[in-house]
């Protein structure tokens, strides 16, 4: 992302909707100025402010005056009044950066949109995670802190070697260039994303298992990680199984995401994965 | 994606927060997806949905790339919820957010009688979804549960601007923003429903729950955790 420093009049309402807090007001050129090695390409910027197109030598010239005599300008905290932002033609590997983090964007490195897959929301018809199973979403960076391929290598490593097998169609796996080992290509490690999800699934006895694991190895991962944990109910639509493991492991369980089992295959030929669906 | 999931909060203040999305699943169900997915979001409407809105386009509320200086004193503030429906133009999850357990599950009971074959999820606090589905009739299949932020919890900002910031799970609203908002709330530069809709627009798929947001807008006027 780029700040055109002809448009922009350092008004600072960029600076607090940056999610990782990469734009800051340089004092030397007095303009905004995105730091490019946080910036994680989500475009937050981009898309969310809405943008007027007035003159910025008008604009700079009024908050001076303004300046002078200790008066605030006022504006509305969402919009960019030059319209001073422009997207780059990202290049790989910085391109990952935006696959990962702007979530219009396509994954034009993987072939997958989202930043995930489809996990337990469409299990009624996909199978995905059956009986006796549980599929884990291992979230990294959210909510807003961001986070650098080379400490979710350490997680994805820790699970290979535990033998935890990874889904095939997750943007990350396809990134792996050894998935036996959970090692992910050398060139994006040093990228920073605002967020990937690790998903993998392993029979209800082994859940216990991979949250500890899951502990030992986040100690070592500067950032954030966000469990999810996903399993079938019962025929009565009760889930009495992995419920009683996280509470015994002390999570108190407040929320969740409830699969009503009304989805039902009506395609006439199954499609290529690559023509799917954008996922919430 | 889990951006509905992993929302910061108890189950009490997840009472006003119920989403329902219907999804379409790759290579299974998207097939003439589009009319079931605008459907359900028709038949979300006369529950009075507080948003809806889809991955690919966005909110109720968008930001304009065309405003002039006029907008800074008369801003376009109404939800556009037929606007969202037209502009499905490919197979997406899409969502309707509710504030009230009633709505949600009366939406939850007419979609099963439209019978969209369409996954249906509802993403709410764990009691919340099963009063929802015992309303409708429903015996759910599956449930993912949230087990919230572990990790380098020291680097997440206070538990009232989490609450407004994971209310968009893609994290396109920054603590920053959520801190400021908080801040002009409390200095009286602006009313809680104009700060809902600020962070609304950065919201890219709709599932922000305004009124949530302005509640807890109006805590944290009086007490900042």
């Amino acid at each position: 992302m780029k700040i055109n420093a002809d448009k922009c009049v350092a008004c600072g309402n960029c600076i607090y909707v940056c999610p990782v807090g990469a734009i800051y007001v340089d004092p030397v050129i007095k303009r905004a100025t995105v730091d490019r090695n946080e910036c994680v390409e989500c475009y937050a910027c981009y898309n969310g402010l809405s943008s007027e197109h007035l003159n910025p030598v008008l604009v700079r010239t009024v908050r001076k005056l303004f300046q002078m005599v200790r008066l605030r300008f006022d504006p509305e905290p969402d919009i960019c009044p030059t319209a001073a932002f422009e997207a780059e033609d990202l290049q790989w590997p910085r391109v990952v950066r935006r696959a990962f983090s702007d979530p219009r964007a396509t994954h034009e490195s993987t072939g997958v949109q989202g930043r995930g897959t489809e996990e337990v929301k469409t299990n009624d018809v996909t199978d995905r995670v059956k009986p006796g199973e549980v599929g884990f979403t291992i979230e990294f960076g959210r909510p807003g802190v961001g986070v650098r391929f080379r400490d979710i290598q350490k997680m994805t490593q820790a699970l290979a070697n535990a033998n935890v097998p990874f889904e095939k169609k997750n943007p990350l796996t396809l990134l792996m260039s050894d998935v036996s080992t959970g090692t992910l290509r050398a060139d994006i490690l040093d990228e920073k994303i605002l967020s990937a999800i690790v998903e993998i699934k392993v029979p209800v006895d082994r859940t216990e298992e991979v949250i500890q694991l899951v502990h030992e190895v986040e100690k070592d991962i500067d950032s954030v990680v966000a469990l999810g944990v996903g399993t079938r109910c019962d025929e009565n639509g009760e889930e009495h199984v992995v419920a009683p493991i996280l509470e015994r492991l002390g999570y108190r369980l407040e929320r969740a995401k409830t699969n009503t089992g009304l989805g039902r295959i009506t395609n006439s030929v199954e499609k290529s994965p690559k023509e799917g669906v954008a996922v919430l | 994606m889990t951006n509905t999931l992993h929302r910061y909060g108890d189950a009490e203040s997840f009472a006003d927060d119920y989403i329902v999305f219907a999804s379409p699943s790759r290579g299974k169900n998207d097939q003439g997806s589009i009319p079931k997915l605008k459907k359900f979001l028709e038949m979300a409407l006369p529950f009075k949905p507080v948003n809806i809105g889809d991955p690919a386009h966005g909110g109720a509320l968008r930001p304009s790339k065309n405003e002039t200086v006029i907008s800074h004193w008369h801003r376009d503030v109404k939800p556009r919820l037929r606007a969202v429906i037209d502009g499905i133009d490919e197979p997406a999850s899409v969502a309707a957010v509710f504030d009230n357990l009633e709505a949600a599950e009366n939406f939850l009971k007419t979609v099963r009688e439209a019978d969209l074959c369409l996954s249906i999820n509802i993403s709410a606090s764990i009691e919340g979804a099963r009063k929802c589905c015992r309303f409708a009739g429903i015996e759910p299949h599956s449930i993912g549960y949230s087990l919230g932020f572990e990790g380098k919890i020291e680097k997440l900002p206070n538990t009232q601007i989490l609450a407004l910031t994971t209310m968009c799970g893609h994290g396109m609203i920054s603590s920053s923003l959520g801190k400021k908002m908080i801040d002009w709330v409390k200095e009286g530069r602006r009313t809680p429903a104009e700060a809902v809709t600020y962070m609304a627009r950065f919201c890219s798929c709709g599932i922000f729950n305004p009124s949530r947001a302005k509640r807890i807008l109006e805590d944290a006027r009086k007490k900042m955790e």
